[in-house]
């Protein structure tokens, strides 16, 4: 107790912040970065100009930008969490009105110098703003039906925002980053018992709003191989790809599947599958082990901090990053429906890639002001 | 914000851990399965997908290899290859192909119909597959677009092959190749899983027969292709097997000759060789030009092919049936003379017809022979004569003496055309017809006439079979290598070298294993001499087309096969053949073999309504004994090289 007390009115010095740093973690990133930029330089069929540049660029910027973060305080991230989440709020909306259409959906924000996808991080956003609403509670109102409304209507808004652009794929991963965040705060288990038997009622409604491509997706999923030149087309040239990968790869820009046009969205959704082809099994494992790392990282500062807030923050996080990870992965290994979800880090990606570092960031932060209580 | 105790915080604090704890070891659960997928795909069932991403990245294209050549005896090529010059395009290259067609008719023979039948090609295969707008250019119109190929983009000239034949002399026998049909693909299993478009496959004759063995074995050209099919790379090619080379044992100026001789009549000639069943000619008239299907006929030709009333896509030497008519007199007089049912000194009056249960048969001689023995019956071909002998031999003993003739079967093994023919018997009327047979009916069989079908290439048998001194002959058309040793052969070369072996004829033939095809070998001699005076001798039937240098001097039989019988009317008006429908004049027939003083070959030359043998058919024999006897020189010559055994 004396030391925390002590430690919040010491101002740190800023070596003495550079050497809290979690090096494990930032070298972590640093070579899965350094990774991606590979995968993209192949994903462009040995291009550089092509993915891989603006890729190298994007990762190189909010690196820093993720070093930088690192050093502010967490208090910060505490105070303006409802701001954060209000103003992501705002930006989906405008989304719904002027964002910029594509492939029939509208999931960009035109910012002039570069296009905004809110969506991603609203990902960060709610984890941050449910971590500092579970932190201003109670434990015994956690499971109180006013508090527990309140979190579900926080998650249900963008939810619905993100679903109806459409983007089933972020929207479920934005409802999960909350979902996870609810349950390590204590609400209990009889809850989502509760919400899962009333989803698994409402989903048979649900899917009859679903838009046709997202009803085939589902049934491919259940049987890739009944229209192999249709929808199950993007699930079997991936296994193939992957399978034919071996135990050690066909060799750096030698994935003829990727390289031949049979992988759909090489580049984003199933960039794990051109790595797994050209570096096998090997390689696979290399990413996973990478992946393992940082949410191994992520989860023991969740430990070593004080502050409930962070706490919930780098629990949620890391449990939410897992989440991305794992879908992915399930994805293009036939394992889950094709859902539209990006690997964090490797997928190509500006807003993807800017919602990790910063949710990385303030972990990091986390860190550094472990001992910071709020 | 310190307005929370801290009990709060450690109670949060340890809700939070503990289900921390759960959350993280459901993530270890979840790695362990990803890992596990990774390993089931990528380790257990590599070889799965691996075999899946080759299907997936490379094609192959086959590239037809060079069909096998049909050779005469002497190596001369009937049916080749040549080099032909195509057009090819590919319209993804064309910046505008309607400019490209336009500027093409100026320089190459392109219709508006054929333009029109390309658009409609194009439009079904993808835009970067190759499709040949011209399959057989003229020289001059290949330099021409060569000259202005830098105007017309994405067109490409190629030389490519393709069947060439030397001549219309051998179209029936060697056949011809064109396009492949859907039948094709039913019945020949080896075109199924060929890939070729412009492939072409036998169709008739040798060409048809070693289809197979002649189209060789398909290269293949591997390439890359990415996921919409276009090449990206050429990995690897083989350039296939060349299809093998068949020699025959026609002799294609003996072809030329006789297809020359028959070119005004519609009609066969077959030159056999007596000892080893040779097949040195077999022309069938009227000719086609086979080279005219290569590149697929066109309509008109086509249909004036199948509607000409002569039938020459018909290979009349092997498919052709008609009547032996008197040519089976040679047999019914061996058969009678081998049943001991007659000898040559027993004579029958002909009186210009006989009658039988108040049926007249006639004799084609109105007033008749007068006293006839069996070498004059042959030699003056006497109806009446042989309506004596057929009856006391009888339908089924003649039967048995045909059918050992090699008539009723076919001669060649495998070819599709080939007709077995009708050798009657009271049997196969029962089984055929489901009639009893009538004694009339035997009289006329003992002439040829009636339900007797043969082919000339089975009367060239049967002669031959007789001249060699009624030995079983094998005929062949196409030299095998690894064929079986001919005993027959081996047989001749013991007689030849050994010609005091006091051993019998019966016993030798025992020692090579072989069967005669006689009782007595005198009465083959006798039907041999009988054909001699029938050709040599005044009075004989082919008398005034006899040959006068003792080289070519042959011994024949004429033959006329009825087509109508004439009506009693027509027998007393003395109406000619020549006044009567062409399609009812009788088959002339001549069956012979030269040289009479050392038999080497047996011919049979037929002509459709021809009239009668000796006028019709025997003078065409004449000349071709001539070239034939010629030839056998030259042919010996080239045996004797090639150090093989006679």
């Amino acid at each position: 107790m004396f030391y925390s007390r002590a430690s919040i009115h010491t101002p740190f010095s800023f070596k003495e912040r550079f050497f809290s740093i979690d090096f494990t973690l930032l070298f972590s990133v640093l070579i899965l970065g350094v990774i991606s930029i590979f995968a993209q330089f192949s994903s462009s069929g040995g291009n550089f100009d092509y993915f891989a540049k603006s890729h190298a660029i994007r990762f190189g910027v909010f690196f820093i930008f993720f070093i930088l973060i690192s050093f502010i305080n967490i208090r910060f991230w505490n105070d303006y969490s409802l701001l954060i989440y209000a103003s992501l709020v705002i930006l989906l909306i405008l989304t719904k009105f002027f964002g910029v259409q594509s492939q029939g959906s509208r999931r960009w924000l035109n910012l002039f110098v570069f296009n905004l996808q809110p969506s991603e991080i609203m990902k960060i956003g709610i984890i941050l703003f449910l971590s500092n609403y579970y932190h201003k509670i109670s434990t015994n109102d956690v499971n109180k039906l006013k508090y527990l409304l309140f979190p579900l209507f926080a998650m249900t808004i963008p939810f619905l925002l993100v679903v109806t652009q459409p983007d089933l794929g972020t929207a479920i991963l934005i409802f999960f980053s909350g979902a996870i965040i609810t349950w390590l705060a204590g609400v209990r288990w009889k809850i989502f018992a509760y919400l899962t038997g009333l989803l698994i009622i409402l989903a048979p409604i649900a899917i009859s709003f679903l838009k046709p491509y997202q009803k085939s997706r589902i049934l491919t999923f259940l049987n890739p191989d009944a229209d192999p030149l249709g929808a199950g087309y993007q699930i079997i040239q991936s296994k193939i790809a992957v399978g034919s990968g071996g135990l050690t790869g066909k060799g750096f820009l030698n994935g003829s599947q990727a390289y031949l046009n049979y992988l759909p969205e090489k580049h984003t959704d199933f960039i794990f599958t051109l790595f797994s082809e050209e570096f096998g099994f090997m390689g696979s494992a290399l990413i996973i082990l990478l992946y393992a790392i940082i949410i191994y990282r992520i989860t023991r500062i969740g430990m070593l901090t004080r502050s409930i807030f962070a706490k919930l923050y780098c629990f949620g996080f890391a449990s939410a990053f897992f989440v991305f990870v794992a879908v992915n992965m399930a994805m293009v290994l036939g394992l889950l429906p094709i859902v539209g979800a990006p690997l964090p880090i490797l997928s190509y990606g500006g807003s993807s890639m800017l919602a990790i570092m910063l949710g990385l960031g303030i972990a990091m932060s986390c860190n550094i002001y472990k001992n910071t209580t709020i | 914000m310190l307005s929370f105790n801290s009990s709060n915080i450690v109670s949060k604090t340890r809700t939070i851990g503990r289900r921390m704890f759960l959350v993280s070891s459901f993530k270890a659960i979840v790695v362990v399965g990803i890992l596990g997928r990774l390993a089931a795909l990528q380790i257990n069932q590599f070889q799965k997908y691996s075999g899946l991403s080759d299907k997936n990245r490379f094609r192959e294209t086959q590239i037809a290899p060079p069909r096998g050549i049909i050779q005469d005896y002497f190596g001369k090529e009937i049916a080749s290859n040549e080099k032909i010059y195509q057009l090819h395009i590919t319209p993804e290259d064309v910046p505008n192909i309607d400019t490209l067609f336009f500027k093409l008719k100026n320089i190459i023979n392109l219709t508006e119909e054929k333009v029109f039948l390309l658009k409609r090609r194009m439009a079904k295969q993808k835009r970067w597959d190759t499709l040949i707008i011209a399959d057989n250019l003229t020289w001059s119109e290949f330099s021409r677009v060569n000259l202005f190929l830098h105007e017309l983009s994405g067109l490409r000239p190629v030389v490519s092959i393709a069947r060439v034949y030397s001549d219309n002399a051998s179209a029936h026998v060697v056949g011809y190749v064109s396009e492949v049909t859907p039948r094709d693909l039913k019945n020949k299993t080896y075109l199924q899983d060929l890939r070729i478009k412009e492939v072409a496959v036998g169709k008739t004759g040798l060409e048809s027969l070693y289809d197979q063995q002649m189209f060789g074995t398909p290269g293949y050209l591997r390439f890359e292709v990415n996921a919409y099919g276009k090449k990206i790379k050429q990995v690897s090619t083989n350039n296939g097997e060349k299809g093998k080379t068949y020699r025959t044992t026609l002799d294609q100026d003996i072809q030329v000759h006789a297809a020359d001789l028959i070119k005004d009549v519609s009609g066969a000639v077959c030159v056999m060789d007596i000892y080893n069943g040779d097949i040195v000619s077999m022309v069938s008239s009227p000719a086609f030009n086979p080279n005219a299907f290569v590149h697929g006929i066109d309509e008109q030709n086509w249909k004036d092919l199948i509607s000409h009333r002569d039938k020459p896509l018909l290979n009349k030497a092997i498919s052709g049936l008609y009547p032996p008519g008197s040519t089976i007199k040679t047999l019914t007089a061996l058969c009678a003379l081998e049943n001991d049912v007659f000898t040559t000194k027993l004579n029958v009056e002909c009186t210009g017809y006989i009658e039988l249960y108040g049926e007249r048969f006639h004799c084609w001689k109105k007033e008749g022979h007068g006293m006839v023995n069996m070498r004059k019956g042959i030699k003056h071909s006497c109806d009446v004569y042989f309506y004596e002998v057929a009856r006391r031999l009888g339908i089924d003993r003649l039967a048995v003496t045909a059918k050992k003739f090699g008539l009723g079967e076919k001669v060649l093994k495998g070819f599709a055309e080939e007709k077995a023919g009708v050798v009657p018997g009271t049997k196969w009327k029962l089984n055929q017809l489901g009639k009893n047979w009538y004694l009339g009916e035997t009289l006329h069989s003992g002439i040829g006439q009636g339900y007797f079908l043969t082919t000339p290439l089975q009367l060239c048998l049967m002669t031959a079979q007789i001249a060699n001194g009624g030995y079983k002959l094998n005929p062949r058309i196409v030299i095998n290598d690894d064929e079986d040793k001919n005993p027959l052969l081996d047989f001749f070369k013991f007689r030849n070298e050994n010609p005091n072996d006091s051993a019998s004829i019966d016993d030798q033939l025992k020692r090579f294993n072989l069967e005669p095809l006689f009782r007595n070998q005198e009465n083959i001699n006798f039907i041999k001499e009988s054909m001699f005076a029938a050709s040599n001798e005044p009075g004989g039937t082919s008398y005034g087309s006899r040959h006068n240098d003792k080289k070519f001097i042959f011994a024949g039989k004429t033959g006329s096969s009825q087509i109508k019988r004439f009506t009693q009317e027509q027998r007393e008006a003395e109406v000619k053949q020549s006044d009567i429908d062409y399609l009812e004049r009788d088959h002339a027939w001549f069956v012979a073999f030269a040289p009479y003083q050392d038999p080497k070959y047996a011919i049979s030359v037929l002509v459709e309504h021809g009239g009668s043998g000796s006028s019709a058919a025997a003078p065409i024999a004449k000349q071709v004994i001539q070239k034939v006897i010629e030839r056998d020189e030259v042919r010996k010559a080239f045996i004797s090289q090639l150090g093989e055994e006679v």
